[in-house]
């Protein structure tokens, strides 16, 4: 068992990093050819810094669409973040530059709840998906798997912390001897099973479904390029060679 | 008028109940093979259709990134759902942003993910086939790239560029649209969208010359061709003869008389619009623009204002340095290209015009802002000049101003209906049907604040109201040029408009020798 698990995150750590990696690099490596920002938008990069900051951080746009969904979405990623961060307590040891903040009480002890407020969330979004008319036609069964799959994560992960509490000594022995590749015995608790494998399926499927709106929204011209348009000529390499003929395309004898 | 149901207004505007497939219906002509060849697109529907169309969708994915971000990154949140005016006025879902998008999302998922590949079912993904095509062609010409559902969007996804992108896979397997590729035509054969030669251009011109020395008693110049001048005014072909375009046209023309400068239309590049941004082909959009910047260089200008329009505003503020920059050889001391608004809001500011604004006492304006200016350009060097500089030019010549609900102005516009390459009869119920929102917004400030006129700037937004106003039981003559309001309040130097104010010279003098 313990053996099938750490080929299972093995597998799924190069998928998603590996996955993840070439999707950025084609994102990356995809030129913009024309200047798209929606408007009224920065006219400095620093100002896009913010703007971007603020759609990452606050989802600015999505504020000013729909508050409910806005709500359930932030709280949602916000119980995330924080419970990413808890988390780091099983595969950072004492030595880790990063140990000061997973150590801090505040974060440990909000983490412990974030698993509610992430739950919250998640049904909440659930809950637009079937019964929000429009929402639901738009909805594949795709997008109610996904958050099936991450509400069983979090309901999984919330057992441990308040009703059978796994032995998180030998499961941090499991997790550290992963990343120095000697196996350990993994906790034998079916909540604990579940949780992994499930995460091992999300990070599976993060480089092949709609979770790429993670990295996408860092890529979205309408949200990244500066307002500058009439100040520098913005221009691509194959725009660039259309210019050779550009003289030659604005007439057809009659 | 038509075999269709003008939408009734709404107490409240609250978003429809889903009717799917109202709208299934709705396609425009198809562009005859000729105005397809014109263009370098196959003149009817290839053989190997699929392939081509699959194929030119990778090619596409490559060469634009946002439509490739945009493919991949719908989380199918729902936010967009109720932002689309053609949705709001017809219920079908498949006008909602999102399942405009998903039409061909789930042909991309199909031919380009794992997912879509392997479990289609699962991700919605489905093959290219006629019946796709069909919904693509009725759909995507549902859509006047308008913009408003990317503001609201938590990614910024543009359905703009979505629907760009498969009229440019539409005209690559050889059904484009007629409206839109006839008209390309006729730019690249004639010089501008109407297909006015340069002999009547120059008529109409000489007419207008008349009409307004007849008006104000001053010989003010529409000059054409004109070598050396130092101003190139584009402007759409649509403000040379349409109502109410012809009267901004003349506001125009004004400005420009009270400043003294040496000024110039031109007849190679007698057409600010370009119909190239709305078929998404960037090598006929650029083709089309090119005219402009070699009437420019022929012309031997220094500057160029651009009139009132909104897709090509985007086009001249957003695209022409790329398309057709770099602008070294014009006065870098300017904006280039610079907008009339911002042209006249400059002078304004620098008191150089007299104006009577109560030759606008009768009205009550509104502005209604163009989606194109609104969501994808700029006016001034601050963000949001675009809303502030032409509300600033119309209360510089109107006492009576007032804005329409704050949710449906500025970056929140509804489109007019008539955008995108849409302004054509053989899709009038889309147009009245997709005009619901702003009509509504009118409708409020008409009842409660008894606004009579509402101002514009955009050619197509003028002429789509125009059509439009009468199903909504509104006055057609409601829509103006911001030029127009401009040119009636305007008092030149020495017209009789100046004289009717102060009196004649030898009222002034007894006056003077009476005190």
């Amino acid at each position: 068992m313990s053996v099938a698990y750490a080929i299972l995150l093995y597998i799924a750590a190069v998928v998603f990093f590996g996955g993840l990696f070439l999707r950025v690099l084609k994102y990356w490596r995809t030129p913009a050819p024309l200047k798209i920002p929606t408007m009224p938008a920065p006219t400095t990069q620093a100002g896009v810094v913010m703007r971007m900051g603020r759609e990452v951080v606050l989802f600015e746009s999505l504020f000013k669409s729909n508050k409910w969904i806005w709500i359930f979405g932030w709280i949602f990623h916000a119980s995330l973040l924080v419970a990413f961060f808890r988390h780091l307590r099983y595969i950072i040891t004492p030595d880790n530059i990063l140990w000061p903040i997973v150590d801090l009480q505040l974060l440990q002890a909000a983490g412990k709840y974030a698993g509610l407020t992430m739950l919250i969330g998640l049904l909440g979004l659930l809950a637009r998906r079937i019964f929000v008319e429009r929402v639901r036609y738009i909805s594949n069964p795709s997008d109610y798997l996904m958050l099936l799959l991450i509400l069983v994560i979090a309901g999984s992960g919330l057992s441990m912390t308040f009703v059978s509490h796994t032995d998180i000594v030998a499961l941090k022995m499991f997790v550290l001897g992963l990343v120095r590749f000697d196996i350990q015995p993994l906790p034998d608790s079916l909540l604990l099973q579940t949780h992994l494998a499930m995460v091992a399926i999300l990070m599976i499927i993060f480089p092949i479904s709609k979770l790429l709106h993670a990295p996408g929204i860092f890529f979205s011209p309408t949200r990244n390029q500066v307002d500058n348009a009439r100040e520098k000529r913005h221009i691509v390499p194959w725009a660039a060679k259309l210019d050779a003929t550009r003289g030659q395309r604005t007439e057809i004898k009659k | 008028m038509a075999n269709f149901e003008t939408p009734e207004y709404r107490e409240y505007p609250i978003i429809p109940e889903l009717q799917e497939g109202a709208m299934s219906e709705s396609a425009p002509f198809i562009a005859k093979p000729n105005h397809q060849e014109d263009l370098g697109f196959p003149g009817e529907l290839v053989d190997n259709w699929e392939k081509v169309a699959i194929d030119k969708m990778g090619d596409l994915l490559s060469r634009y990134r946002g439509f490739q971000v945009y493919l991949d990154s719908c989380v199918k949140c729902g936010a967009c759902t109720d932002k689309c005016h053609y949705f709001l006025g017809t219920s079908d879902p498949k006008n909602m942003p999102v399942g405009r998008q998903d039409l061909l999302r789930s042909v991309y998922r199909r031919y380009f993910t794992f997912a879509g590949k392997y479990f289609p079912k699962l991700v919605g993904a489905r093959d290219m086939n006629k019946e796709v095509l069909d919904e693509w062609y009725s759909y995507f010409h549902q859509c006047s790239q308008c913009r408003r559902c990317s503001v609201y969007c938590p990614y910024g996804i543009d359905t703009a560029e979505i629907s760009m992108a498969a009229r440019e896979i539409l005209d690559a397997v050889g059904v484009g649209q007629k409206y839109c590729n006839e008209i390309i035509g006729k730019v690249f054969k004639i010089g501008n969208n109407l297909g006015l030669p340069e002999r009547a251009l120059k008529d109409t011109l000489l007419d207008l010359e008349e009409e307004i020395e007849e008006d104000t008693g001053l010989p003010v110049k529409l000059p054409l061709d004109k070598k050396g001048a130092d101003i190139l005014l584009v402007t759409p072909s649509a403000d040379f003869f349409a109502e109410p375009h012809i009267d901004g046209l003349i506001g125009y023309a004004k400005v420009f008389h009270e400043m003294g400068v040496n000024w110039t239309l031109s007849s190679h590049a007698s057409e600010a619009g370009n119909f190239g941004m709305f078929i998404g082909s960037y090598e006929t959009m650029q083709g089309v623009a090119m005219r402009i910047r070699q009437a420019a260089i022929d012309l031997g200008v220094k500057r160029i204002v651009h009139g009132e329009c909104g897709h090509a505003w985007r086009i001249a503020y957003s695209f022409w340095n790329t398309l057709i920059g770099p602008w070294d050889f014009l006065d870098q001391n300017y904006p280039i290209p610079q907008h009339i608004c911002e042209y006249t809001w400059d002078a304004m500011q620098q008191n150089k015009f007299r104006f009577n604004k109560e030759e606008n006492d009768h009205r009550v304006v509104t502005f209604h802002d163009s989606c194109n200016v609104a969501r994808a350009t700029r006016m001034g060097d601050k963000a949001g000049g675009q809303f502030e500089i032409p509300r600033n030019v119309i209360k510089e010549v109107c006492n009576n101003y007032v804005e329409m609900d704050p949710a449906t102005t500025k970056e929140g516009t509804y489109c007019c209906g008539g955008g995108g390459g849409l302004l054509t009869d053989d899709l009038m119920e889309i147009r009245v049907k997709g005009a619901l929102p702003r009509m509504e917004a009118l409708h409020e400030v008409v009842e409660e604040k008894g606004v009579t006129t509402m101002a514009a700037i955009c050619a197509i937004c003028k002429s789509q109201f125009t059509k439009v106003l009468p199903y909504y039981k509104m006055p057609m003559d409601m829509i103006v040029s911001v030029h127009q309001l401009v040119s009636d309040a305007i008092i030149l130097k020495g017209s009789i408009q100046e004289k009717e104010l102060d009196g004649t010279d030898e009222e002034i003098a007894e006056e003077a020798a009476s005190k």
